[in-house]
């Protein structure tokens, strides 16, 4: 593949980084990520992950959008609410950069789909926000030999590691789902707008950096932040071989108002 | 003793302490929303009320954000 005049004028700020180049900008382009979820971690990710030029974007999401999403999802417009969350941004992925093909699901992420859905990308982020999702996109990533950005908030604060095969998983640190409504939700505690920002953009940094293979991964490291004291700091994390044993996926239950996408 | 909670140096006015017991004296109240890792090994939650934390030991209270 040989990059076009527009595309060495588009991603001349890529280019020109001695760990992209034109190289690197080729292997964006030929890349596949998923993003689960188009809320607020997603749709940071996506933006920016559209207008790096990731030529195959898959979003997968069943909700609609809603008016108390838009302080923070801010791939959704005010003229979206009601709107499929996955068709929403497709169309603002579509303007962003039509070098970027998108295969948009309007459906949960469930046990029975999971793996079929993640075999044909690359890396995949997960932009849930409930644990049973979080869980079940861990181990069918750990099961079927998938990178993937894991990322959570809440309130002010944020947390993310990167899971590649070999390296500690979600459930290496957390063992499994909290019980339900021992931990709240967004919509239960709030969430302060800009840190989905922050953390769905280090998550996208991420997958970019996995694809052009530069830098060092967020592996074996979770990071955690305070954005009410801007304070960042990572925690060391080793594989537990035990809880990488993923032998069968399955969707745990959870309270029902903890169903509601945020 | 002194020991490192969460990256920051903390004086505790005991010799040792369980885990159960740093969880109880630091205010959190419901366990079941934080993870503990113990000087680098992530803990089975069985295991905090026999763990002893001494001198200079790394304890990180990891908390569950299922937000997104």
């Amino acid at each position: 593949m040989t990059l076009s005049e527009e595309q060495i004028e588009r991603y001349s700020r890529h280019i020109i980084l001695q760990d992209v180049g034109g190289e690197g900008q080729e292997k964006i382009l030929n890349s596949k990520v998923l993003i689960i979820g188009t809320g607020g971690l997603g749709a940071p990710a996506a933006l920016y992950l559209a207008a790096a030029g990731v030529g195959n974007l898959g979003i997968i999401d069943s909700d609609v959008v809603d008016l108390s999403n838009l302080q923070r999802q801010v791939i959704h417009f005010t003229p979206d609410v009601g709107k499929p969350k996955v068709e929403s941004a497709k169309e603002k992925i579509a303007e962003i950069n039509p070098d970027v093909n998108v295969t948009a699901i309007h459906d949960l992420f469930r046990a029975d789909n999971a793996l079929d859905i993640i075999k044909d990308y690359d890396f995949i982020i997960d932009g849930t926000d409930n644990f049973p999702a979080k869980f079940l996109i861990n181990d069918a990533c750990v099961m079927g030999e998938k990178p993937f950005s894991h990322g959570g908030i809440l309130r002010f604060d944020g947390q993310t590691m990167t899971y590649v095969p070999g390296s500690a998983s979600y459930r290496c640190v957390f063992n499994g789902p909290p019980p339900p409504n021992s931990v709240p939700t967004c919509s239960q505690a709030g969430v302060f707008g800009a840190i989905a920002g922050m953390l769905g953009t280090i998550q996208a940094a991420e997958a970019l950096k996995y694809i052009i293979g530069k830098g060092d991964l967020l592996t074996n490291r979770l990071l955690i932040f305070d954005a009410l004291k801007m304070n960042f700091r990572t925690v060391n994390v080793k594989p537990n071989q035990e809880r990488l044993k993923i032998t069968k996926l399955v969707d745990a239950e959870q309270a029902s108002c903890e169903l509601k996408n945020g | 003793m002194k020991i490192k909670l969460n990256g920051e140096e903390t004086t505790l006015d005991k010799d040792s302490i369980t885990i159960s017991e740093l969880l109880a004296l630091k205010d959190v109240k419901m366990p079941d929303m934080v993870s503990v890792e113990h000087n680098g090994d992530i803990l089975d939650r069985d295991k905090f009320d026999t763990t002893q934390v001494k001198e200079a030991d790394q304890v990180e209270f990891l908390y569950f954000m299922g937000g997104g």
